[in-house]
């Protein structure tokens, strides 16, 4: 298969996690879909690497996953805290940050 | 020592005695600053002399030295350094302001014991002593300017010495914002001058004057106006003269060293200093000449019918300068000059007989107050004597020969010169009449209650300190005058500086004895030498004589008329008065020159000051353009506030829409 | 052949990821997001990336959804409603800029006249994306990025346990002593959410104790 047609998938998966941000209320799963929009890009990185013909993209790859990691260890955190105040798990009610 | 160090150290010596002064105000005791400023300009004096000495080892042809210290001002067709011109006339007037400022600090010891601000008194005398010597050792139109703005400055501050009397502070800005109009003149001037001449050194400005202008040529006698306007505001001709009756608000030593012997002679000094320009502008000269004669003319009517002491010898101030004016101006350079060293002899005498009176009035100046003092102040009448006699040319003392020498080279110029030396002589009667009127005023008649109290032997004092003019409350702190006043016969400071200048007054005119001695004369010589009447303008004897006579005949004449009106016949003045009433009204009110200057100045600016701050400031400044800036302001960040809503997708959307709008930013551009 | 497992893989990718958009449970938004990091994991497989494939389904698949499995059981987030979002309303304009997007990206990839993307791919070495070929990178090349993200990974770990521990003043962690351990159980003590322990003694995970 040629490069485009991953890179088209990569595409599609990106743009299905980024509508996914703006529909989606639960903060939950506005970082699945954020993880969506990391994939796809992971997957861009890997092909250029093969279109490339050497590794850097792959390596890439495995760094941002490590970001990924982190910073779902984080986000998760954020809601478990939430949560624990009983603060409502919904990103339209989270808004004191404003002004 | 070599004439340049000698020139610095006639400069350093007041500039280190204000600053030593200032620096110890709180530490030193009073009468140590008093001997501190006294000392420095003493030093001051004694460094003029060794430059005089300096000077006169140096042959004939080099004594114009110019004493450089450092790059003043040196910009792009600008030339300035910090330089001393010293040559005949720059020494000759450093010996009279360092001289006669020597004497008047002497007084001031006495005269102002008691007073709380003494010790500043002496750093702002001493500050004044050293603009004067800037402005007269100055080598370069930078200085110049700058000593000419100092000592505006220190006249404000010492016309306002009592800083508490209103009456005070309100002469202080008058005599400040006239000057400052001579400032701009002078400045203007100036540049007048350099645009075409393109230097501002005194020496190199002076050869090229000849090359660069034409006779009357158009530019240099707008300069040359302007520089005049500069002299009279300073010298107090007219019409720029309503600050110097103001001025007596300052106590009597200020009177006495600015208003009679150096401030007010800047503008003579301007005009004999500048004179390759004056003789490449007979028209500018003329003017000066012109003016120089209706000042000596008015001040004199004036000074016939003003009641306040002080005034009476401002005005003859005024009119004396007018004297001088007029001869710098009509290119009779040393007669002018030797005038201007007589009068300070004996004008500042007078002011100080003047200081003693009014202190044994307590602090009154009023002429119809006074009257009787003859037999309790002896030594004061004496000296008063002496200085009315030299005013009005007696025959034998200074004023004498000086007055009549600038009449007779006046009249020698021939044509209409003669007009303004016959007015001079008009106004030499007015002089012995007026003056006498004073002494006869204050001396003879029956003693007033302060006279008899004298009289008794202890000096009267007011119940309540009051204002002289205005009868306000005061009281005896820093700002007003001090409990204690002191009078000549009871201070021996004050006897000493009056006693000095009265010997001056006497015998300083054996220096220019016409046909006798002609000391000034060749002594300023080598300043002068490139000038067409210096040594040309010679009266014939003839002439002289007629003059002298005349002088002292006029002299005489008026010393009877005033003896006859105000001693033998006192009730005929008010009826000279009652059948003259339109003069006498217009001289009382100083010929409206006041009212026409609020008119045509004071209140256009009054109007347009409180427009601008109504109008234009209100509606535009205020309105439109801070408030419309604050209202713009506003306005855009309450349009981006909109956009912090805190809800986090809309924030998500925001970054979508960037992100969108880069990508195809980037295709459009990759095109 | 490649290309049938590259249709079933890229379908199955975008259809997880569908999913994990649509679905309204959290919890099965979990699970579509697993089946499409399988998917995915098949697609770096077919890109001859095979390290990172592995690390997808081991790290990512395995530990990272496993930590969301957690939480979303924790979380007793409702089911969301599809509708009625009182906020800014962005529903169909999101969607529509998500469009955009796709536009713009799609333009990029293919009218873009990059040539290269129109093969199958440079030459490559047998050993291209083996565990060997990456850890030697690793360690040679990129040496720098692999320590600071080891770096990042403690911070976040720390962070994560600095943000979700309980506040509610620093409680002394009651130290566990072996007599504890050893408590005998009374029959009729069965408190807490650990059998056996009086209340009190340990760390509860949970609210507090209510009696």
């Amino acid at each position: 298969m040629s490069m485009e047609w991953y890179l088209v998938v990569s595409a599609f998966v990106f743009c299905i996690g980024a509508g996914g941000i703006l529909v989606r209320r639960n903060p939950l799963v506005i970082l699945l879909c954020l993880e969506l929009m990391l994939n796809a890009a992971n997957l861009a990185l890997v092909t250029f690497a093969r279109a490339h013909g050497n590794q850097d993209g792959q390596i890439f790859a495995i760094i941002v996953m490590v970001v990924a990691a982190c910073e779902v260890t984080i986000g998760l955190g954020l809601i478990v805290a939430l949560y624990r105040r009983r603060l409502p798990i919904d990103v339209d009610e989270l808004r004191e940050l404003q002004g | 020592m070599s004439l340049e160090a000698y020139g610095w150290l006639i400069l350093l010596c007041p500039l280190a005695g204000t600053v030593l002064i200032g620096l110890t105000s709180q530490i030193l005791p009073q009468k140590v600053h008093g001997a501190i400023g006294t000392l420095a300009i003493f030093g001051s004096f004694l460094s003029a002399v060794g430059g005089l000495f300096a000077l006169q080892d140096l042959p004939k042809e080099e004594r114009q030295v110019v004493a450089v210290a450092w790059d003043y001002l040196k910009t792009s067709g600008v030339d300035a350094e910090l330089s001393l011109l010293l040559d005949p006339l720059s020494i000759f007037m450093a010996l009279t302001v360092a001289g006669v400022s020597t004497l008047i600090h002497v007084y001031s010891l006495g005269y102002m014991a008691s007073d709380r601000g003494y010790s500043r008194f002496f750093a702002y005398l001493n500050f004044f002593v050293f603009s004067m010597l800037l402005l007269v050792l100055a080598g370069n139109f930078v200085l110049l300017i700058v000593g000419w703005a100092f000592v505006g400055a220190a006249s404000y501050m010492l016309i306002s010495f009592w800083y508490r009397r209103r009456t005070a502070t309100e002469a202080g800005i008058k005599a400040f914002v006239i000057n400052v109009v001579g400032d701009i003149g002078l400045v203007l001037g100036t540049y007048f001058i350099f645009k075409h001449v393109g230097t501002l050194d005194f020496l190199k400005t002076f050869e090229r004057v000849p090359q660069e202008f034409s006779r009357n040529d158009g530019d240099l006698v707008a300069g040359c106006l302007l520089l005049l306007v500069g002299a009279f505001a300073k010298s107090a001709q007219i019409p720029f003269h309503t600050w110097l009756p103001d001025a007596m608000e300052g106590p009597t030593p200020v009177s006495a060293l600015i208003h009679a012997a150096t401030m007010v002679t800047a503008g003579v000094y301007l005009i004999a200093r500048m004179h390759p320009l004056f003789e490449q502008a007979p028209a500018a000269a003329d003017v000066g000449a012109i003016v120089g004669c209706a000042t000596l003319l008015v001040a004199a009517t004036i000074g016939l019918v003003v009641t306040d002491l002080k005034r009476v010898i401002a005005y003859s101030t005024m009119s004396q300068i007018g004297y001088m004016v007029m001869a710098v101006s009509s290119a009779a350079y040393s007669a002018g000059l030797f005038h201007l060293m007589t009068h300070a002899f004996f004008k500042a005498l007078l002011f100080m007989a003047a200081g003693s009176v009014i202190a044994a009035m307590a602090g009154n100046q009023n002429l119809d107050r006074m009257g009787g003092f003859r037999k309790v102040m002896p030594f004061t009448f004496g000296c008063m004597i002496v200085g009315g006699l030299a005013l009005s040319g007696f025959p034998g003392l200074s004023g004498f020969f000086s007055k009549d020498e600038i009449l007779s080279l006046i009249a020698a110029r021939g044509d209409w010169h003669v007009v303004l030396a016959a007015l001079g002589f008009v106004g030499s009667l007015m002089t012995a009449v007026y003056t006498f009127r004073m002494i006869f005023r204050a001396f003879y008649g029956d003693m007033v209650p302060e006279a008899k109290e004298l009289a008794d032997g202890h000096l009267h004092h007011p119940a309540v300190p009051t204002n002289p003019v205005s009868g306000e409350e005061e009281d005896y702190e820093v700002g007003f005058p001090g409990p204690d006043h002191h009078i000549a016969e009871h201070t021996l400071s004050m006897k000493v500086a009056m006693g000095s200048l009265a010997v001056l007054a006497i015998v300083g005119g054996l220096l220019q004895v016409p046909k006798v001695s002609h000391v000034l004369h060749d002594f300023l010589a080598p300043t002068f030498e490139a000038s067409r009447f210096y040594e040309g303008l010679e009266p014939t004897d003839s002439l002289t004589y007629l003059a002298m006579a005349l002088g002292g005949a006029l002299a005489l004449l008026g010393i009877f008329i005033a003896y006859t009106l105000w001693v033998k016949q006192p009730e005929r003045p008010a009826s000279i008065r009652d059948r003259l009433g339109a003069p006498h009204r217009l001289f009382v009110n100083k010929w409206y020159f006041d009212e026409l200057i609020d008119t045509v100045i004071v209140r256009p600016f009054a109007w347009f000051g409180r427009f601008a701050r109504n109008t234009f400031e209100r509606i535009f400044v205020n309105g439109a353009l801070v408030g419309g800036t604050t209202v713009g302001v506003r306005a855009g960040s309450a349009a981006v506030r909109a956009a912090q809503s805190g809800f986090l997708r809309s924030y998500a959307a925001l970054l979508l829409v960037g992100v969108v709008v880069v990508g195809i930013y980037f295709l459009v551009v990759a095109r | 052949m490649a290309e049938v497992v590259f249709f079933i893989a890229a379908i199955g990718a975008i259809a997880g990821a569908l999913g994990t958009v649509a679905l309204r449970n959290p919890f099965y938004s979990v699970l579509s997001l697993v089946c499409h990091l399988l998917a995915l994991a098949a697609l770096f497989l077919l890109l001859r990336a095979e390290f990172v494939a592995a690390a997808q389904v081991v790290v990512y698949a395995g530990a990272v959804m496993v930590l969301y499995v957690f939480v979303a059981a924790y979380v007793v987030g409702g089911d969301e409603p599809l509708g009625g979002t009182p906020g800014p309303g962005l529903r169909g304009v999101s969607v529509l800029f998500a469009g955009a997007l796709l536009v713009v990206l799609c333009i990029a990839t293919l009218g873009s006249g990059l040539s290269a993307l129109g093969q199958e791919g440079a030459g490559f070495f047998p050993a291209f994306g083996s565990p060997k070929e990456i850890g030697r990178l690793l360690l040679t090349k990129f040496l720098l990025p692999f320590e600071v993200a080891s770096f990042l990974l403690l911070v976040a770990a720390v962070g994560s346990v600095m943000l979700a521990r309980r506040r509610s003043g620093l409680e002394s962690a009651e130290a566990i002593s072996v007599g504890d351990l050893f408590a005998t159980i009374e029959p009729g003590d069965r408190t807490g959410t650990l059998t056996g322990a009086p209340a009190g003694t340990q760390l509860e995970a949970q609210e507090p104790v209510q009696k």
